[in-house]
């Protein structure tokens, strides 16, 4: 499912003291299966934007058309929209409310107007893939840890088995083993299932290992778009905008100031490593 | 005795009573802080560090074993309003920490509440807002600020009250890159103004780092504790505490691995760029 | 966006009557109120009226911003004069038509009765136009003060009040994220009957009251930790105080009060 953003605008409470404007003429086609990272700083627009793919908010001024749907033309209907564009908000554990861990997770399902015995058998898909066990279906959500509150918030969304998921900071608070866990179950799903995934994150180190396309926005418009290996070779750039590099990056940009001849980007430590190997010998350590 | 402990604590053993059974939080904890420390306690949710931040200050109080603040007691009753005085918390959610309805007045709170007299509290409130750099926005209200703001406001906040200690229970857990290096500036800035005794407790392992002693906690009790070069050479204890341990000190590990003549106990990026240059 | 709601309808400014003690402010409307009661005649609402206006004048909040509070009471307004004008049979006849006589009392008592309500309304309006809630809660806390004895809880009431005050806005932001949140799970807010409406609220409810609830907890927990004990042997940092520009105004009031209902 292809999204088309053209010259698209948005002003928040148009005509009041309190007007501002969130985004300014952003164009952006994201392809069908890809995996993108939107990094930038609070108030860059990134949360409009992810909130103008599902209609929750609609511009203030050109077209967001996702599929078929447009979401200004006249009579559109927005909950089929909804269905494909599932958005998993920052903090997503505040949305929990039903008595049950299944009846949570059911919710959006049963909106969509799925079965019943449907929406039990994606409740338990749901669990299994965001890494949580069966049991816990017939718990009180708010029993759960805060890790595991998560989960099943995620799990809501992808019971709607959206064509499009997209995740607002899904690791913000979490601990690193629980923000590991959950990142990588995210991948797996996009390489599994192949839909289209779009990560907002403030993590350089996060975006910089899993996606493959990265967008960095920074007042209302985009500013880099490319993949996390282009982008990052800006690092002076990205600084000026508060935004850092991943700490691989940030050790290489450290070396070459210093003289070595090392590759201006690594995403990981294991390319670090080899890189700095590398320049290493060439400088005659070693020898 | 030399240097007086601030935080003295022996043998703290802390259970939560529950309708389904007792949870063990905290199995026989012994700490001691010294004046002019800043010490960072790291640890996965649920390992017992934000209920040990809760002893500090008496919002629990010890199933088991002691904790002194400045030598008292935080199980003796009558001392509850000093203690609480002594040791400053900070806690996560910068939304549910704020009383008041304009900053200033918040700052405020804290004095109001001590019984101090007016003139004075105004100028320990216009001296607090200075010290974490926000007296421009004294007359602001608190939900139009940004996350660092409204945490940097509780600090100020709890300064206003003349703490000898701060502990900030996860503070910069929830905010934004941009926020948490806000509040770690406001940190090191008392640190290096006021030699704040600090205790910070995150899951930030790049936070850590700054401090001078680090304790890593899991189950309840304290695991490992040292230097943060000593605790953050140990790649493989953190991880199997769940814990990160900063990407530059596990790339200099790796390069030690790979024959490179590097030294022991490199955390950052620049630390590890020096030595890479003095090894050839 | 909601959270850009301000609340009350507080118009910050630096006038005269902005500048007065919100002591002095809200005891003096309540004083107004019942002047407004007491008096009776034509002449005497001619003064008060006059006075009012020269308040809304003097606070410098635009009329319109003033007007604006009259707007939901003007049911209230027309119903009030209609049924006097209709149903009272005092005075001279003035029109006898079919069934419809009216009466010069009835006319006379409906439009005295619409305009007290009028100036009751614009009195209030001006009280918190150029109060900010804040001020106006310290002020009931030391309006409520001497009722203390009879177990009136005023520490506690204007410390609710500023703690509502204070997380109104947080909340209906919260409120908002929500529902955004359940909107983008297929929810439906807006469609089928009552009952189902309502039901369809609580996806939106129990967050946010749960919500509500950690909120409170967290924050009562913070509120000890700065060691809050109740309002005993606590000290303010803001003190009300009184200026000269409070004894002008009293004592204006008490001569415009006492020409009116002299009159």
């Amino acid at each position: 499912m292809p999204i088309q953003l053209k010259n698209v605008s948005f002003i928040y409470s148009p005509g009041t003291p309190f007007e501002r404007q969130a985004l300014r003429g952003v164009d952006l086609t994201i392809a069908d299966g890809e995996f993108v990272g939107i990094i930038g700083q609070t108030g860059s627009g990134k949360s409009t934007l992810v909130q103008l793919l599902n209609g929750l908010l609609k511009p203030t001024q050109g077209t967001v058309t996702v599929g078929e749907i447009t979401t200004t033309d006249k009579g559109v209907r927005l909950r089929p929209l909804r269905q494909s564009v599932g958005l998993v908000f920052q903090f997503a554990e505040h949305q929990l409310f039903a008595e049950t861990v299944a009846a949570d997770i059911a919710f959006g399902p049963l909106n969509q107007g799925v079965a019943p015995d449907e929406a039990a058998a994606r409740v338990d898909e749901a669990l299994l893939t965001v890494g949580l066990p069966l049991e816990m279906k017939e718990r009180s959500p708010f029993e759960l840890s805060g890790g595991q509150m998560r989960r099943v918030a995620i799990a809501g969304v992808l019971a709607m088995r959206p064509r499009v998921l997209i995740l607002d900071e899904p690791a913000a608070g979490l601990d690193p083993r629980g923000r590991d866990d959950v990142l990588a179950r995210i991948s797996a799903l996009h390489r599994e299932r192949s839909i289209t995934v779009i990560l907002v994150s403030h993590s350089m180190e996060d975006v910089a290992r899993l996606v493959n396309r990265l967008v960095v926005m920074h007042e209302g418009g985009i500013l880099h778009d490319g993949s996390p290996r282009e982008v990052f070779r800006h690092a002076e750039n990205l600084a000026t905008i508060g935004l850092g590099v991943p700490q691989a990056t940030e050790v290489l940009r450290r070396l070459r100031l210093a003289g070595w001849s090392v590759p201006a980007v690594a995403l990981t430590l294991e390319e670090a490593r080899q890189f700095i190997v590398a320049a290493w010998r060439e400088r005659g350590g070693g020898a | 005795m030399g240097v007086p402990s601030i935080i003295e604590i022996k043998g703290l053993h802390h259970v939560y009573r529950g309708h389904d059974g007792d949870t063990y939080a905290l199995g026989g904890v012994d700490i001691h802080i010294d004046e002019g420390e800043f010490v960072a306690i790291i640890g996965r949710n649920g390992s017992g560090k934000s209920t040990l931040a809760k002893h500090l200050n008496a919002i629990l109080l010890p199933t088991e074993g002691h904790v002194l603040v400045m030598g008292m007691d935080t199980q003796d009753a009558r001392l509850l309003w000093s203690i609480r005085q002594t040791v400053g918390m900070v806690f996560q959610n910068p939304d549910n920490q704020i009383v008041a309805t304009v900053i200033d007045e918040d700052v405020a709170f804290g004095p109001e509440n001590l019984g101090v007299p007016t003139p004075e509290i105004a100028k320990r409130v216009d001296a607090a807002l200075k010290q974490v750099n926000m007296l421009p926005y004294r007359n602001h209200a608190p939900h139009l600020l940004s996350g660092g703001q409204k945490q940097r406001v509780a600090i100020a906040g709890v300064l206003a009250m003349h703490p000898k200690l701060l502990v900030l229970d996860e503070a910069t857990a929830m905010l934004d890159p941009v926020g948490r290096a806000e509040v770690i500036d406001t940190i090191l800035a008392l640190r290096s103004a006021a030699k704040m005794t600090t205790v910070l407790i995150t899951h930030h392992m790049d936070e850590a780092v700054l401090a001078h002693r680090v304790i890593a906690m899991d189950e309840g009790r304290v695991v490992t504790t040292g230097t943060p070069a000593e605790v953050f050479s140990q790649p493989e204890l953190l991880e199997s505490l769940g814990l990160d341990v900063p990407l530059a000190a596990k790339l200099a590990k790796e390069l030690q691995r790979s024959g490179l003549p590097l030294p022991d106990g490199i955390l950052t990026a620049a630390q590890l760029v020096n030595a890479l240059c003095q090894s050839n | 966006m909601l959270a850009n709601v301000t609340l009350g309808q507080y118009f910050p400014g630096a006038s005269v009557v902005h500048r007065l003690d919100p002591r002095t402010k809200l005891g003096m409307s309540f004083a107004y109120i019942m002047v407004l009661f007491i008096a009776t005649s034509w002449l005497s609402y001619s003064v008060l009226g006059l006075a009012s206006l020269l308040v809304i004048w003097l606070s410098q909040v635009p009329v319109k911003m003033v007007l604006r509070g009259l707007r939901p009471i003007l049911m209230i307004l027309s119903l009030t004069v209609v049924l006097h004008v209709f149903t009272s049979r005092e005075g001279v006849e003035l029109v006898s038509f079919w069934f419809v006589r009216i009466y010069s009392g009835g006319v006379t008592q409906g439009f005295l009765l619409a305009f007290r309500l009028v100036l009751l309304v614009l009195s209030t309006s001006v009280l918190t136009l150029t109060t900010s809630p804040i001020a106006l809660t310290d002020a009931i806390e030391v309006a409520l003060r001497p009722l203390r004895r009879f177990g009136v809880p005023a520490h506690e009431l204007a410390m609710m009040m500023t703690i509502a005050l204070r997380f109104i806005p947080t909340l209906l932001e919260e409120a908002e994220k929500i529902m955004k949140a359940q909107l983008a799970r297929g929810a439906d807010f807006e469609s089928g009957g009552l009952l189902k409406r309502a039901k369809s609220l609580l996806p939106l409810l129990i967050p946010l009251f749960i919500s509500a609830f950690r909120r409170a907890d967290e924050l009562a927990m913070a509120m000890e930790a700065r060691c809050y004990r109740g309002g005993e042997g606590r000290t303010k940092y803001k003190v009300l105080k009184y200026s000269g520009l409070d004894a002008y105004a009293v004592a204006s009031f008490v001569v415009i009060s006492a020409v009116a209902l002299a009159l």
